[in-house]
């Protein structure tokens, strides 16, 4: 386990001095946070104080950063990530009763995840597929043209999965 | 349609069915008829053609009187004139300057940014390489939303491709003229669509608006000028290099010239991008491409330009979409985003949508913004939630043209906007809320009420299912 963070820390080291050649190198914070939070699944403080470290950008700023763009996450997430898009075309056809059906099926409100630990939910701003409304995205992969119905039948196939 | 022509090749694919017949594709000329992964697809439709004609015969000054008489105004909402904006970055000196492509495309329902650059990516980086020789800059960004993984590969190949072939890089086409492009990712801030912020996010900064001037023409990205347009923008470039100015401009009305694509979605038959001459009305668009409200229901209104637009009534269907009419009429042009609503929607809770979304994307720096989107939140909630007051309309009004003047970035300055229209014209539903706590088409589902009338023979049904033991045996 520590020896595979110890790489992860590597690999994050290594794509830092990837930009140390460049002009305004400190411009790469958030594709550094980016392949963060790729490699560990959530930015921490650990990863904070690395990144602080290795680009010279105290860790203040880096929160700072990583507080106020919405795709960072700061704590572990469940196995799948549930994004129920809340765009205007999916709300208007009903994303709301999707995700109040998926709370209650889940018992977990947005931005937590299930007690099995296999589901956090979110609400995305809008995932680009209007023409599909409502739409639901478990990990990549989109889900359209759903009912509160199919989202449930749907999230099962995950867990026996 | 001459075959020659760059635009409207899409009818060998998709035949001229209904809701093609009356589209004239310029930005999505090459979606879905070419391989959006082969430079050699895209150099088949005349790609490149208008870099190597810039680059072999024209000058600087040539290329921007040619945008300026095409009248291409920016696609990305405000509808400023590019041609201005490009004689502006190109009479700046500097050792530096920077050309960007603002693909973070964050209103909720606009999907015609992505779909350009999944389907076409080649364009917007000629559109880009055309700019930079114009104005002088030999340094080009793309932003785009982490949001649009597809988008991004696509990008990718499409810049490698176009390294390799030196269409992008050192001394393009065996010319003086060098240029490439990096791509720069969002993180999720709908804010950074704002050219200030988008600027703050490449530096590596929180996305917040700064006070312009200076604009960006001036001091943008580190300080240096810098020409920003949006990629539906960059898509119409090289057809107006090609096919000319005189023939871009004729498309389109007087002030609005060429065409829009919209993302046409909600409570209609046919959804998808459409994209149509300025100054088609809506009803064009609506009925004839996409086929009228599903279910034989009756349409109540329109909203465009996303949550920085308004709702346009049935009563203005036949109004034309411009720049200029949308603006008349209360809402904007914005990204593209049209939105159709039905009888069965509640325009007190439209608003209330669009209103949560700008809130909760407010960054916070400026005062208007931040605190009068929440205070005309809550009170948008309390009417929903049937605890409207007497007054509250009143309230909702002043904040919202207060905001308006006040806010520091288009963001707040146009956040009450499906406030301030709904309320212009479906104030009667805002009443019937306050006044009979009563939301007729029964979205606000806190207002629904129930009453059990002289029927009731006492069976006790009710009773027994109730799962929130809301039925009380006295």
């Amino acid at each position: 386990m520590e020896k595979e963070k110890d790489q992860k820390f590597k690999e994050l080291k290594e794509y830092i001095s990837s930009f140390k050649s460049k002009e305004h190198s400190n411009s790469y914070l958030i594709a550094v946070l980016h392949k963060a939070q790729e490699l560990f699944g959530y930015i921490s403080q650990d990863v904070m104080n690395e990144v602080s470290v290795a680009m010279n950008i105290p860790t203040a700023h880096i929160w700072g950063v990583a507080t106020f763009y919405h795709y960072f996450n700061l704590s572990p997430k469940g196995k799948h990530t549930v994004s129920v898009c809340m765009g205007t075309a999916c709300y208007v056809k009903g994303a709301d009763k999707i995700i109040e059906a998926i709370k209650e099926d889940l018992q977990i409100s947005i931005g937590e995840t299930s007690s099995d630990g296999l589901f956090t939910l979110q609400e995305a701003r809008c995932l680009g597929a209007c023409g599909l409304a409502p739409v639901v995205m478990i990990d990549d992969k989109i889900y359209g043209n759903l009912t509160a119905q199919k989202a449930i039948e749907i999230l099962r196939k995950y867990k026996n999965q | 349609m001459s075959e020659k022509k760059l635009h409207n090749r899409s009818f060998e694919v998709f035949g001229k069915s209904k809701f093609f017949a009356s589209q004239l594709r310029i930005a999505l000329r090459n979606c879905g008829y070419i391989d959006p992964e082969n430079l050699d697809d895209y150099l088949n439709v005349r790609g490149f053609e208008a870099l190597a004609k810039v680059l072999t015969g024209m000058k600087s000054e040539d290329v921007i009187a040619e945008i300026k008489k095409a009248g291409l105004r920016g696609r990305g909402g405000a509808g400023f004139g590019s041609g201005l904006k490009w004689e502006l970055v190109a009479r700046e000196k500097s050792d530096q300057k920077y050309v960007i492509c603002n693909a973070d495309e964050g209103d909720p329902g606009a999907f015609m940014d992505r779909s350009i650059i999944e389907g076409d990516p080649f364009t917007v980086l000629e559109g880009m390489a055309i700019a930079g020789y114009a104005v002088g800059s030999d340094k080009g960004i793309v932003y785009i939303r982490a949001e649009y993984p597809l988008a991004i590969t696509r990008l990718e190949k499409a810049i490698d491709a176009a390294r390799k072939a030196n269409l992008l890089g050192n001394n393009i086409l065996g010319s003086k003229f060098s240029f490439d492009i990096e791509i720069r990712l969002g993180a999720g801030a709908f804010v950074c669509g704002e050219e200030t912020a988008l600027m703050q996010s490449i530096e590596g900064h929180r996305g917040m608006p700064r006070p312009r001037p200076p604009y960006p023409s001036a001091s943008g990205l580190f300080c240096k000028p810098t020409l920003i347009n949006n990629v539906e923008t960059w898509a119409n470039v090289p057809v107006i290099i090609v096919e000319g100015s005189q023939w871009f401009a004729s498309v389109g009305t007087e002030k609005s010239k060429g065409t829009k694509v919209f993302a046409l979605a909600g409570k209609i038959t046919n959804t998808g991008l459409v994209e149509v001459p300025m100054g088609t009305t809506l009803r064009h668009v609506i009925f004839d491409i996409g086929g009228g409200i599903p279910k034989g229901k009756n349409l109540k209104a329109v909203q465009t330009g996303g949550p920085s637009g308004g709702c346009i009534p049935v009563e203005l269907i036949d109004t034309p979409i411009d720049y200029d009419s949308l603006a008349k009429v209360g809402s904007i042009m914005g990204s593209g985003g049209m939105i159709v609503i039905d009888e069965d929607s509640c325009m007190v809770n439209i608003a209330k949508y669009f209103l949560e979304f700008t809130q909760s994307e407010s960054c916070g720096k400026c005062t208007p913004c931040r605190e009068g989107t929440k205070r005309m939140l809550e009170i948008l909630t309390r009417i929903t939630e049937g605890q409207g007051k007497e007054g509250d309309i009143e309230k909702l009004e002043r904040l919202g043209n207060t905001i308006k003047k006040a806010s520091l970035c288009g963001l707040g300055q146009s956040a009450p906007n499906p406030v301030l229209s709904t309320i212009r014209y479906f104030r009667n539903e805002y009443e019937d809320h306050i006044k009979n706590k009563k939301c007729t088409a029964g979205a606000c589902s806190k207002m629904i009420r129930f009453e059990i009338n002289d029927k009731c023979i006492g069976c006790g049904a009710c009773y027994e299912t109730c799962k929130f033991d809301a039925i009380e045996m006295i």
